[in-house]
């Protein structure tokens, strides 16, 4: 078989009119070209000339500049023939690198070793090891530099020296003082080195670092100075600027647009011009409801395009039952919702739906930010208006209940603690940004949060108890109850019944493995009596096995039976937490009387995590080393005062309140961070979930701080700040590249531009379905696995001990319901979802990877469901007259008409097309649903 | 004379591709592209056969003489017997490793093995422990080995996945187990099959066209086509070339996966030597094994097949010399296949399974859990053939000398890749993620 190992370029060739064998021969043709001097070699500026030749390198300088260093072997200021040619071989081109290591220890020659030890270790002993030796003191940045391994290896921003590569060896730059924040040796240690030693560590890296110095690095800690941390941007309270004057005062068209063009204008940035309506129909209809406009609509607004007929579509969007579908969804990834458990076991969560739709309602009805937090957090000690708000308060402590957990953990202590750091974690992510929950083992190395903070809020979440459901079975020791909803709550119920014959069954399983269990129980007690150890499942390994069945069979009976109301119907369950009473109730029992007992004391939450209590101090996190107790309370560093919580209460109340009282100062940036994220494709703060010291820092914390101000001031409604920024001038530009621009702000940072985005999963799939007008806009009940009922993925369904659950029907779970609807169980996500990057449902994610990967491809043209949309595309334009039906297909995928060019690749494709076995329409609308535009938004 | 406008026409697009292939590979951003390893490799390629379920070391490879002698003495754990293994261990080859009975095939490729008896893992339970054993971690969701390997090797024919896993179980962690985590999706496993049923209709999802390849062709031709008109509008659009990219590294793809997976390329000698064949017991397991040999020649750098079928807790003199005829025959063909087409010598092949079982019985006839100490075995790829690396205890029961657990096997075979542990690490989240953690040291002593 042939290998073609750099298949990457070929593809690249095949596409480019330059062929492979004539390759070398062109690359001559550009030397010759552009070496204007004829002096057989390209200076810098010849070789910028090529580059801008190029549509691939246009505008990209620093690209261009970065290869011209990395060609320049010498470092002579220009390529000469050899090293311009060798772009073919740094290309993994036709010639392939040779077989031989990067980074070997290659033989230093004893010249080398002399100029170390004669240029560059007597500057390293003078200037460095004070604060980067192991000897030091206070080792600085965590980087230590008097062993090989040490210089190497780095410390907290990379590594010293990379043998070889000038710009990856940070001791260089630093030499250098040309990064600000990393100039070495320091003023106060003499300053900057003279440029002839610079030269020498310049030479030095160069020829390879030789390096004799053996010896272990350990690792260090980095001095951190939480200290100072605190004074860090996102710890200060929201403070509203003063709305800056523009130069260009006709273009803004809100607040928005002054904070914005205020920073572009600083930077001398001029925005390019407005979208075209086609597009900004299209982005603005995906971005509010996840679908395309219909024809209609397009239709609609180019004839009527003005602001006004905007702001309609816009309040006409924003109004629509679709677009809580789309911004629920959002905030599921934040929530990392999940119908399974994940991890170890996986057992399915068949009411994890409920949290599902009030997250969507949520939105739909616009509820107040605050609110929505609020009750994710506390819902169950709010005040409810009827028995319908009673139960949505209660499903939204669903947040709390649906992260991923390990049934099968062995010690319930650990279990405990596990399950109240996932809460820690989800909840200072999602909603402050902050990773809490690195502080469970030792002071957060990064951000000023004491482990004494984690503890003071694991108390809260330890006095919680949460309630998660799932149906025991072999691996399953952690089964939950589940909380019932008022009957009267007029919210929907799953169609699923147990009928009499299967009650009767179930009742008799129940009893007879409820016989069993004792009569086992009674003689592996009895022995345990002669023997004087008393009973205990772990005495008996022998029969450890059968009490764990018997175990799983009462309880996936007991789950069963528990279920469904008198009337055969499924009972109005839901996930979620309520407050463990203020003094432990009796706890597990100490001596069992069944089988059943005796896995409450083997597996059980203990009597110490089953009431109202601070949390001790856990050292290192180790269950079982606690220290004194750390009274409940929040992250300290924003507190501005220690919270008052009555002792009979978890304080999960007052911490809902704190959480969004207006003088929190990370609540309302985060989340109007995460608003913008989602309408621009990156936050005013990239790291949309870390807000911390690690985090990046807004690009424009002026207009972070409006926007936070304004979801607060605006009662924190949620639409109303969308609306504000989509009404935007900022939000209405073209996506447009403009090579100026693009220069001084690559990444679009400052909004010049909007920035071209590939659509999520979900609208992929749902535009495919309303573009073929197979959409079911309809909210199914419940979902997939909610049909399903409990069980496990890979393990053992409540119906039966025998027959595994397979993941199979969820990976490939297909519906013309909306995506929102599909199943999402952990580890068996529906293959639809996650082959265009559906968000890990294990994490909070504010923001989704993309990545554009042949498996994607492979979808695209290979998929059921894409053929079947395709099919009804092609059956939707097929009763038009056959020249209409081109343009009428690109209208309803693109919202626009084809250009002369297309038209013409559509009249190629349909005369060129092997029409005997295959339908062309279908053909023809799957290549619609395949290309790259039907899955972006300009 | 050439004028710039020539340039432009004639090779103005094929440098600007070359120089961008050329920043990629800089910048490790073509990301399937061959990458150098740290240090020289003995390996280049590996196929990691895992035993699900946790096969009894005792009584497969680590002989345990006194073990037999102490057979229906208490255990160590209260109220158990010891149970001596019933089967007979005799030397095998030049040699003389101990191997039982069970395996007669692999015996004879006793040489070749490299028997690591010191392995330990933490805990005794299957879901964790599986999960340790492929991402190094059980906690969290973390990049399994076959993505790490790929990520720091890139792959050597792009017309397939780097990383390929057949028949993975979907519980223990399911998709986690051969996931990417934080690590670029690309460097993810594919899955062909699933444990639960027969390797030899499975196919890699969305591999079969649903059109000929001529219309297909067109097809595709059309969209690159839309997708081009579309670079042209936008002037720089990297989300765009990277689906035209995309579609045709699929087309590729498509086409070559089903050739690699197509068994009847193989003469019938070969098929036997697999014992692939209607009814046989090590069917399966041989077509499995078999397709591993086509994935790794034809380029794939991990391929991962899993048994799954070691969990004996009971009626373990019945099941246990089933699953091990299953196995056996296909893994010895599988060695001597490798070793007749030279690739034996670069090619890491690694035996394990979670954790072992324990020198005491459970109940009358089947062995329980032991993650104290259990048997791993590589073969190939610079190993040292025809040694006993560690130790467990005379009984069986803990690794005692030269301890190897999960993260130090990890070490080992990234070593043997030549790839450095220590340095092979991603950054996510503000810090530096690497497989072992920080825990895991190379077992230099069985490197050939």
């Amino acid at each position: 078989m042939k290998i073609r190992p750099f298949l990457l370029l070929s593809v690249l060739l095949a596409s480019a009119p330059a062929q492979d064998a004539g390759l070398q021969q062109k690359l001559e043709e550009g030397f010759t070209t552009f070496d204007q001097d004829h002096d057989s070699a390209l200076s810098a500026a010849e070789f910028n000339a090529l580059g801008e030749y190029s549509p691939k390198l246009k505008g990209k300088p620093q690209v261009v500049d970065y290869l011209f260093h990395t060609l320049d072997a010498n470092r002579d200021g220009k390529l000469s023939h050899d090293e311009y040619m060798n772009i073919v071989a740094i290309s993994g081109g036709a010639k392939p690198a040779p077989d031989k290591p990067a980074i070997i220890e290659t033989q230093s020659t004893a010249e080398q070793i002399a100029f170390f030890e004669k240029k560059i270790r007597p500057v390293l002993a003078e200037k460095c090891y004070k604060c980067h030796a192991e000897a030091s003191e206070k080792i600085k940045g965590g980087f230590v530099l008097d062993t090989r391994e040490g210089i190497r290896r780095g410390g907290d921003s990379g590594p010293g020296v990379v043998p070889g590569d000038l710009v990856k060896s940070l001791v260089i730059e630093s030499l250098h003082y040309t990064n600000k924040d990393m100039q070495m040796p320091p003023e106060k240690n003499g300053g900057k080195l003279p440029d002839s030693v610079i030269a020498d560590f310049e030479q030095w890296v160069r020829m390879g670092a030789p390096d004799p110095r053996e010896g272990k690095a350990s690792m260090v800690k980095s001095e951190w100075d939480t200290e100072n941390a605190k004074n860090h941007w996102a710890y200060q309270p929201v403070k509203q600027a003063v709305v800056p004057a523009v130069k260009d005062s006709a273009w803004p068209r809100n607040d928005i647009d002054r904070f914005v063009l205020a920073g572009l204008e600083a930077k001398g940035i001029k925005p390019v011009g407005d979208a075209q309506p086609e597009a900004l129909l299209r982005r603005v209809s995906f971005d509010l409801t996840g679908l395309p406009p219909t024809p209609q609509q397009v239709d609609f607004f180019l004839a009527n395009h003005d602001p006004q007929a905007f702001e309609r579509i816009v309040d006409a969007l924003l109004k629509s039952p679709r677009f809580g579908e789309r911004w629920g969804r959002h905030w599921l990834d934040v929530a990392r919702y999940a119908e399974s458990t994940g991890k170890d076991v996986n057992c399915l969560l068949p009411h994890a739906w409920r949290y599902r739709d009030y997250v969507i309602e949520s939105f739909n009805k616009d509820k107040p930010f605050n609110e929505f937090i609020r009750e994710q957090i506390a819902g169950d000690l709010m005040q409810a208006k009827d028995s319908r708000d009673r139960a949505l308060k209660q499903i939204a402590t669903g947040f709390l209940a649906i992260g991923s957990r390990s049934l099968n953990e062995r010690s319930p202590k650990q279990y405990a603690l596990d399950t109240a750091d996932e809460q820690i974690d989800a909840m200072s992510q999602a909603v402050l940004g902050l990773t809490v929950a690195c502080a469970r083992c030792h002071d957060h190395k990064f951000d000023p949060i004491p482990q004494n903070d984690y503890y003071a809020l694991a108390g809260i979440f330890l006095s919680t108890e949460t309630l998660y459901g799932t149906a025991p079975n072999f691996q399953n020791l952690k089964a939950s109850t589940l909380i019932e909803l008022p009957t009267d709550c007029c919210l929907p119920r799953m169609p699923l019944m147990l009928i009499p014959e299967r009650r009767a069954e179930v009742e008799k399983d129940l009893t007879k493995a409820e016989r069993y269990g004792m009569v086992q129980f009674y003689a592996t007690a009895a022995k345990g009596m002669l023997t004087g150890k008393g009973f205990d499942i772990n005495n008996d390994p022998q029969k450890l096995v059968m009490f764990v069945g018997i175990n799983a069979k009462i309880g996936e009976c007991k789950t069963e039976l528990a279920s469904y109301d008198s009337e055969g119907r499924q009972k109005l369950l839901a996930m979620g937490v309520r407050d463990y009473p203020s003094t432990p109730s009796s706890g597990p029992p100490t001596k069992p009387k069944s089988v059943e007992e005796a896995f409450q004391i083997f597996a059980g939450r203990p009597a110490q995590f089953s009431a109202i209590n601070d949390s001790p101090l856990f050292a290192r996190g180790d269950v079982e080393k606690p220290g004194a107790r750390v009274q409940r309370g929040f992250v300290s560093v924003i507190a501005s005062k220690a919270p008052s919580i009555p002792s009979r209460e978890s304080g999960r109340r007052e911490l809902a309140d704190w959480l969004v009282a207006d003088t929190n100062p990370l609540t309302a940036r985060v989340f109007a961070n995460r608003v913008w994220h989602w309408l621009f494709g990156r936050g005013i703060v990239s790291t949309v979930d870390n807000f911390g010291t690690m985090g990046q820092p807004p690009t424009n914390p002026a207009l972070l701080d409006h926007l936070a101000l304004r979801l607060q001031s605006g009662g924190w409604s949620m639409k109303s700040l969308i609306k504000e920024i989509v009404m935007s001038h900022a939000y209405q530009l073209a996506a447009t590249h403009d090579a100026k621009n693009f220069e001084a702000d690559p990444e679009n940072t400052l909004v010049w531009r909007m920035t071209p985005r590939r659509l999520d999963a979900e609208c992929i799939r749902d535009a495919m379905l309303a573009v073929s007008g197979g959409l079911n806009i309809e909210a199914p009940v419940g979902s997939a696995v909610a049909q399903q009922g409990d069980g496990a993925i890979g393990g053992y369904p409540i119906k039966s001990l025998r027959a595994p659950l397979s993941d199979e029907p969820f990976l490939t779970a297909s519906s013309d319901y909306r995506s929102v609807y599909l199943p999402v169980p952990r580890n068996a996500v529906p293959d639809a979802l996650t082959v265009f990057d559906f968000a890990e449902p294990s994490a909070v994610n504010g923001s989704r990877e993309v990545t554009t990967v042949p498996s994607q491809a492979l979808y695209l043209l290979n998929n059921d469901f894409v053929a079947k949309q395709a099919k009804r595309f092609a059956d939707k334009v097929r009763p038009l007259p056959e020249n209409q039906r081109a343009a009428a297909a690109f209208k309803l995928a693109f919202a626009r008409a084809p250009t002369a060019s297309e038209d013409k690749a559509a009249q190629r494709f349909f005369a060129d097309y092997p029409r005997l076995d295959n339908d062309v329409l279908t053909s023809f609308c799957r290549a619609l649903l395949g290309s790259a535009e039907f899955r972006s938004i300009d | 004379m050439n004028t710039r406008r020539d340039f432009l026409q004639t090779s103005g697009v094929g440098f600007g591709w070359l120089a961008f292939q050329a920043l990629a590979q800089a910048e490790a951003g073509a990301p399937l592209a061959v990458k150098q390893p740290h240090f020289n490799a003995t390996a280049k390629r590996v196929i990691f056969l895992c035993m699900r379920g946790a096969p009894s070391h005792v009584d497969t490879f680590d002989y345990k003489p006194k073990l037999t002698a102490a057979d229906g003495k208490d255990g160590r754990a209260p109220g158990t017997k010891l149970h001596g293994s019933q089967w007979k261990f005799t030397p095998q080859g030049n040699s003389g490793l101990p191997i039982s009975e069970l395996f007669p095939h692999l015996s004879k490729r006793a040489d070749d093995l490299c028997l690591i008896n010191s392995m330990h893992t933490e805990l005794p339970a299957h879901a964790q422990s599986f999960l340790k054993l492929h991402t190094g971690n059980s906690q969290f969701v973390r990049p399994s080995l076959g993505a790490w390997a790929l990520y720091g090797l890139g792959t050597v024919n792009e017309n397939l996945p780097g990383f390929v896993t057949i028949a993975p179980p979907s519980l223990f962690g399911g998709a986690q187990n051969y996931g990417s985590a934080f690590l670029p999706a690309i460097y993810q496993g594919t899955r062909i099959g699933v444990d639960a049923r027969p390797i030899a209709n499975a196919q890699v999802r969305n591999i079969a066209p649903p059109v000929g390849s001529i219309a297909q062709r067109k097809e595709i031709e059309f969209v690159q086509a839309l997708n081009r008109e579309k670079l042209q509008r936008d002037l720089v659009n990297p989300e765009v070339e990277g689906a035209i990219e995309s579609f045709e590294l699929a087309f590729k793809m498509q086409s070559e996966m089903p050739k690699v997976m197509d068994l009847s390329e193989e003469t019938k000698q070969t098929l036997d030597a697999y014992g692939i064949g209607e009814g046989n017991a090590t069917d399966d397991f041989g077509r499995k094994c078999l397709l591993a040999r086509r994935m790794v020649e034809a380029g794939v750098r991990f391929v991962e097949v899993t048994h799954s079928d070691w969990d004996h807790h009971f009626k373990i003199s019945k099941d246990l010399p089933a699953t091990c005829e299953a196995v056996d025959q296909p893994i010895a063909a599988l060695l001597a296949d490798l070793q007749s087409r030279d690739m034996l010598k670069d090619t890491l092949v690694v035996w394990s399974g979670e954790f072992g079982r324990t020198p005491h019985g459970q109940g009358a006839d089947g062995r329980d859990h032991n993650s104290k100490g259990f048997t791993a075995w590589m073969a190939g790829g610079g190993v040292k053939g025809g040694m006993r690396y560690g130790s467990t205890d005379e009984l069986g029961y803990e690794a005692v000398e030269d301890k190897m657990h999960t993260h130090d096997l990890h070490a080992t075979i990234l070593h043997l890749l030549g790839l450095d542990h220590e340095r092979l690490t991603y950054r996510y989240a503000g810090r530096d993620f690497r497989l072992t953690d920080v825990k895991g040291s190379v077992a230099k002593k069985i490197i050939a």
